[in-house]
């Protein structure tokens, strides 16, 4: 918990590095194949930032090289103002097909993360009983994840990604697998979570109603060799409320706009 | 399966088979065949002696240890030779090759080399068992989900953990079935050294009640071993059916 003093004095404390995470001329290569070229990006703390681009403009490439699961060809990776050289915990990941353990029960695949660290049993569960309230699975903590729908699972894969605490949060198409109106609620949910917990999101997404929706800021990369082709903020529909966000004029523009200049990339 | 209506329990077939080797055993055709009921009575008859319990002791001990270095040794090579390309390219002719091999006539070389005792027999049986376990440890591992060893690396697993947690657990299911043929491998394993290598154990007692025409003594302890044999493969049978409901969803 971040009682207001402390969240005050880490406002004071770092005005000016407003920045969670910053990508420094990031090149990826795969032998000749060129799947990031010299890509620089800025990640605004405490916002949600959408890396949006048609299939193959090595979205998913960059969000792992973030993570450390990668090595960039050259640049590198700032965190908090430091280069990152693997994964860390200051990071968290949520995978597309939610990596669950599918030996382990709800309970321990939320706390696996603490676990990893070495946290003792009783406090891990403590923690992860928490999270898995929050996300909505309180009743399930016995439960294996084959006894679970889709959506249920990428809660599992939140709670865990929200129980070790980073700093910063990696979502990787997390709602692609799980249905639509699911998804709908996700994204919902999305948007209470980015507001409440103070964190860094970095979301990985093909579909441009879902970027404009839960986004501060949409980086849109095009393909071959990837970069960087434009930056939007929506700004006007934001504090509307969930319910009013997808009939905002702004919005509708905003996806027009992408959908235009994306068009010519999609086969 | 059905017979008019009635639901047969599993194995049923054995007694069909079990009637017709008392009728072949009944009608005398052949000394080799004594009747079903006579070799059950020889069963019971040898099991209480020393020489049986003996011969079992032996065999147990050696098939054990055989099993046990087969698993401890093959299931961390094939879980390395999985994950690591080198170490696979090094080492799966090898493998493939002594999977195939006829190991029988590999044992006159561990005699020359292990001498004739317990520890040829020992190490005959784990050959036998090894290659099928290394290989399928390694296809369990291959298979694994990519994102549940992205997943352990971001949460910063050590590869310690990476192991124990991961690895070992994902590739369970395969684990275990090559186990299971492994195991059935250590047998035949265990009783070629034995008949082989030096004559002690249930090799011995073949040996000896073969040349002396004991049949019916002979058939009860092939029934004993091939009972031993069966239990400890529907064990690990039942331990892959307990995993086997996360095995197609990793």
């Amino acid at each position: 918990m971040v009682t207001p003093q402390t969240r005050q004095a880490f406002e004071t404390a770092q005005p000016l590095t407003d920045n969670a995470v910053a990508v420094r001329g990031v090149s990826k290569n795969y032998g000749d194949v060129e799947a990031l070229k010299n890509l620089t990006l800025e990640f605004p703390r405490g916002q949600l930032t959408s890396l949006l681009g048609p299939s193959g403009c090595g979205k998913t490439t960059l969000l792992k090289i973030i993570a450390g699961l990668l090595e960039p060809t050259a640049g590198e990776i700032e965190v908090n103002g430091k280069a990152i050289t693997g994964p860390g915990p200051d990071r968290a990941f949520v995978f597309q097909d939610f990596a669950l353990l599918p030996w382990a029960s709800v309970m321990r695949n939320v706390a696996f993360g603490l676990e990893l660290r070495g946290v003792a049993k009783s406090e891990r569960e403590s923690v992860a009983g928490k999270y898995i309230a929050d996300v909505g699975l309180a009743g399930f903590e016995n439960s294996f994840p084959h006894e679970l729908s889709g959506g249920m699972r990428q809660r599992v894969g939140l709670a865990r990604a929200l129980s070790v605490d980073a700093q910063v949060l990696l979502m990787d198409e997390p709602f692609s697998a799980v249905d639509e109106q699911t998804r709908r609620k996700f994204q919902e949910d999305l948007l209470n979570l980015v507001q409440n917990e103070n964190k860094t999101f970095i979301f990985v997404t093909h579909s441009i109603e879902e970027a404009v929706y839960v986004s501060d800021q949409i980086a849109i990369l095009l393909p071959r060799p990837s970069r960087v082709s434009e930056i939007i903020r929506p700004s006007g529909f934001r504090d509307k409320g969930v319910d009013n966000i997808r009939r905002d004029p702004e919005y509708l523009d905003i996806v027009d706009e992408i959908w235009a200049s994306l068009r010519n990339y999609v086969e | 399966m059905k017979v008019f209506g009635y639901r047969l329990p599993g194995m049923s077939s054995l007694l069909v088979w079990g009637l017709l080797w008392e009728i072949i055993g009944q009608s005398g055709m052949t000394f080799f065949i004594p009747p079903l009921s006579e070799v059950i009575a020889t069963l019971f008859e040898v099991i209480g002696t020393p020489a049986f319990q003996k011969a079992l002791y032996e065999t147990a001990y050696a098939f054990g240890a055989g099993v046990f270095f087969a698993i401890v040794i093959g299931v961390p090579t094939g879980i390395f030779m999985g994950k690591s390309r080198l170490l696979d390219e090094l080492l799966l002719p090898w493998v493939n090759m002594f999977l195939s091999a006829p190991l029988t006539a590999l044992v006159p070389v561990l005699m020359v080399l292990f001498g004739f005792g317990m520890k040829s027999i020992i190490i005959t049986t784990t050959l036998f068992a090894i290659w099928i376990i290394i290989l399928n440890a390694r296809a369990g591992v291959m298979q694994i989900n990519r994102s549940l060893i992205d997943m352990a690396r971001s949460f910063g697993a050590s590869p310690w953990d990476a192991f124990f947690k991961i690895y070992v657990w994902a590739a369970l299911p395969e684990i275990l079935g090559g186990v299971r043929i492994g195991v059935i491998r250590a047998v035949k394993g265990v009783i070629i050294g034995q008949l082989l290598i030096s004559i002690v154990g249930f090799g011995a007692l073949f040996e000896l009640y073969s040349s002396n025409f004991l049949m019916a003594h002979f058939w009860a302890v092939l029934i004993v071993l091939f009972a031993l044999a069966f239990t400890i493969s529907e064990f690990f049978a039942y331990l892959e059916r307990r995993v086997a409901y996360y095995a197609a969803k990793r």
